[in-house]
C-alpha cells in the first residue's frame, strides 16, 4: 500500500514525542545556564599549574625544565627560567619559572604537557566559562592566573589526584629517609672526629 | 564531434566523465553552490553548469580549509602530530588516532598489548556507529526532513560521546591512542557503561529502519539517483561504504585483518543497485555489524596492561625507513604514510584521506541529474571538510 512506510515512520515519531513526556531518558536536553549537567571526572580543557601549601609563588611545583614548552604541539607555552633557586617539595633547591604564560586562545587541550611533565606540576582544569571581551591579554594567562592549589586538583579529578599525592608522598618519604641517613652519618662522623683529634 | 567519438571508443567505466550536451538552444546557467551552503558540511564549492534543472558540468573546488597539516607534522615530534590527527575527520577522531598509531608502530616495530587492541576495536566500532548514524541523519536532512532523523541520531551519538569523554577526557578531540597502546585504561565501571550503551543500540537501528527504510518519499528521492558503477569506483580509488554500495567486496578489516579484527565474526554488506539508497542502506547494515563486533569485543576483553611498558612516549628516533599504516575508517581507507630519516621528526608525512578520494567521483555521479539531487548525492558521499582539505 502506498504510504505505508510513511505511516510506519510517523508511528515512530509519535512514540518518541509521547515518550518524552513520561520517560526522562527520551528528554535529553537541559536549559543550560539555569540547569547544568555534572561534569564527567575525566573532562579536561585548559592546563593550570599546581602549587602546594598556602603561598602560590613559593609552592609552585614547576621547576622550569621547559619540556612542556618544547613538546606543546601548537607552541602556546612560554617559559622564562629564574636566575636563583628555591627549595622544591623534597627540599632540593630548584629553578622556578620567572615567567610562565599560556595563550589559551592557541591551546588545543591535548594535555601532552601533562603527560610529559616529570614533576606533576601542570594538570588539566575543567573551567570552561572563560569568555572575555579582551581577546588578547584576556586570554593570555600568566603564572598568577594559572596557579591553583592542590586542593582544587583534588576536587576536580579526585581519583587521579589521590594517585599523584601518594606517589609524591612516597618520593618525599624516600628523600627524607635519605636526608636523615646522610645527616646521621654526618653526625656520627662529627662525633668520631674529636676522638680522633684527641689522639 | 571528436569528443563524442572519444567517448564511444573508451571502455565502460573508464575514468573520465561522460560528456553531457545541453538539449535545446537555451543558455547554460553557471551556479556556484557553496562555499557557504548549508549542505556542503563546511566550506566547499561546486561550480555547476545547468541546462534548466539538469547538471551538464560539475567542478568540485576545495582547499578553503587547508591548514598545512602534513608540513606541520614534518617539523614536529611523532607524539606532537597525534592531537592534530583528531582534527582531520573530527567526527571520527579515534579512528584517525588509530591509523596514525598503527603507522608509527609499523615504523618502530612496536608491539601493542592485547587489552589495548580490544579497547581500540571497541572505540573504533563505537566511532563507526556514531559516524554512520549522524551521516544518515545529515543525508536525510539534506533531503528536507528537517531534523527528526538527525536529532534521533544525535541523541544516540550523545551517549557514545559521553563514553568517549569518560575514558579519554574529551568528546571529540580525544588524543587517546599512543604508540604501543592507549593512554589510560578503561575501568570496570566504564566497560559496564559501554555494555549498557551497546545493549541499547539495536533498538536505535530498528527505530531508524522503521522510520526511514520503507518511507516512500525517501525511496522516490534516492533510488536510481547517483549511480556509481563498480568499474569506475575501483578505478577512482573509492573506498569504504561508497565502494561497498557499488557492490565491490573490499573491507580492510577483512583484507588486512589489522589489529585483532580476524578474531571477530562479522559480515560485509554489499549493494546491488549502486545508488544513493544503497549507500544509505549499507550504512544502516554496517551499524548492525558494528554492534555484533562490539558485543564480541566487550565479552572477550582480557585484563592486563594497556601500554607496552617498554614503549617510549617522546624523544625516540625510528630507524631510517618508511611505513604505511591503513585502517578501515568509517568513511573509507584512511592511511598514514611516514618516512623516517632517523631523526626525531618524520621526514615525510602523508595522509591518504578517504573523504577527498571519494569526492573525486562526484561529477560522474551527478551528471544528468537534477540540481536538488546533487545535494543528495554529495551528502551520500559522507565527507568531512577537515579531512578533504587538511
Amino acid at each position: 500500500m502506498l504510504g505505508e512506510g510513511i505511516l510506519k515512520g510517523l508511528a515512530v515519531t509519535a512514540r518518541n514525542f509521547a515518550g518524552s513526556f513520561v520517560s526522562a531518558e527520551r528528554l535529553t536536553t537541559v536549559q543550560y545556564p539555569e540547569e547544568r549537567i555534572a561534569l564527567i571526572e575525566a573532562t579536561r580543557d585548559f592546563p593550570f599549574l599546581v602549587y602546594d601549601g598556602a603561598g602560590w609563588e613559593a609552592g609552585l611545583r614547576c621547576v622550569a625544565c621547559q619540556i612542556c614548552e618544547k613538546e606543546c604541539p601548537p607552541k602556546c607555552i612560554y617559559i622564562e627560567k629564574s636566575a636563583d633557586k628555591k627549595p622544591d617539595y623534597v627540599g632540593k633547591p630548584q629553578f622556578y619559572p620567572a615567567r610562565f604564560d599560556i595563550d589559551i586562545s592557541v591551546c588545543m587541550s591535548c594535555q601532552i604537557c601533562v603527560e610529559v611533565c616529570p614533576f606533576e606540576a601542570i594538570k588539566m582544569d575543567t573551567e570552561f566559562e572563560l569568555s572575555t571581551e579582551d581577546r588578547f591579554a584576556g586570554l593570555l594567562f600568566d603564572r598568577r592566573r594559572l596557579a591553583k592549589p592542590n586542593e582544587h586538583y583534588r576536587r576536580i579529578h579526585p581519583a587521579e589526584a589521590a594517585e599523584v599525592d601518594a606517589r609524591l608522598a612516597s618520593e618525599k618519604a624516600k628523600a627524607d629517609a635519605k636526608a636523615r641517613a646522610a645527616s646521621d652519618a654526618a653526625a656520627a662522623r662529627a662525633a668520631a672526629r674529636p676522638a680522633k683529634g684527641g689522639d | 564531434m571528436a569528443v563524442a567519438d572519444n567517448k564511444t571508443e573508451k571502455p565502460e567505466g573508464w575514468n573520465r566523465p561522460p560528456v553531457m550536451e545541453p538539449d535545446g538552444d537555451g543558455e547554460l546557467l553557471e551556479v556556484a553552490m557553496g562555499p557557504h551552503h548549508p549542505s556542503t558540511h563546511g566550506v566547499f564549492r561546486m561550480d555547476v553548469a545547468l541546462d534548466g534543472e539538469r547538471v551538464i558540468r560539475l567542478k568540485p573546488v576545495f582547499g578553503y580549509l587547508h591548514r598545512n597539516h602534513e608540513k606541520l607534522a614534518e617539523g614536529m615530534s611523532y607524539l606532537g602530530s597525534m592531537p592534530f590527527t583528531d582534527r582531520l575527520d573530527y567526527i571520527c577522531s579515534l579512528t584517525n588516532n588509530w591509523a596514525y598509531a598503527l603507522a608509527v608502530e609499523k615504523l618502530t616495530g612496536q608491539e601493542v598489548p592485547e587489552r589495548a587492541e580490544y579497547l581500540r576495536v571497541i572505540l573504533g566500532e563505537l566511532t563507526r556507529f556514531q559516524n554512520h548514524a549522524s551521516s544518515i541523519g545529515f543525508l536525510i536532512q539534506e533531503m528536507g526532513a528537517s531534523g527528526t532523523p538527525l536529532m534521533y541520531a544525535f541523541r544516540e551519538r550523545e551517549k557514545i560521546l559521553d563514553l568517549f569523554e569518560a575514558l579519554t577526557g574529551a568528546r571529540m578531540m580525544v588524543n587517546y591512542m599512543r604508540f604501543g597502546g592507549c593512554r589510560v585504561d578503561a575501568s570496570a565501571a566504564w566497560l559496564d557503561a559501554a555494555r549498557k550503551v551497546v545493549a541499547g543500540l539495536p533498538a536505535f537501528t530498528g527505530e531508524m529502519d522503521r522510520l526511514l527504510s520503507t518511507n516512500e518519499i525517501l525511496m522516490a528521492r534516492t533510488q536510481g539517483i547517483g549511480v556509481l558503477r563498480p568499474e569506475l569506483a575501483v578505478n577512482a580509488g573509492v573506498t569504504g561504504p561508497m565502494l561497498r554500495a557499488s557492490g565491490v567486496n573490499y573491507d580492510i578489516r577483512k583484507v588486512d585483518g589489522y589489529g585483532i579484527y580476524n578474531r571477530f565474526n562479522f559480515r560485509v554488506p554489499l549493494g546491488d543497485h549502486w545508488d544513493v539508497y544503497d549507500r544509505y542502506m549499507i550504512r544502516l547494515l554496517e551499524m548492525r555489524e558494528s554492534i555484533r563486533i562490539l558485543e564480541q569485543a566487550l565479552k572477550d576483553i582480557p585484563a592486563g596492561p594497556v601500554m607496552d611498558p617498554k614503549a617510549k612516549l617522546r624523544g625516540f628516533r625510528p630507524k631510517p625507513g618508511e611505513a604505511y599504516g591503513r585502517i578501515e575508517a568509517p568513511k573509507g581507507e584512511l592511511g598514514f604514510y611516514l618516512i623516517s630519516d632517523g631523526g626525531p621528526n618524520p621526514y615525510r608525512y602523508r595522509v591518504r584521506p578517504p573523504s577527498l578520494i571519494n569526492l573525486t567521483v562526484l561529477e560522474d555521479m551527478a551528471l544528468g541529474e537534477n540540481v536538488a539531487d546533487v545535494v543528495l548525492i554529495f551528502g551520500s558521499v559522507d565527507i568531512v571538510l577537515g579531512e578533504v582539505d587538511r
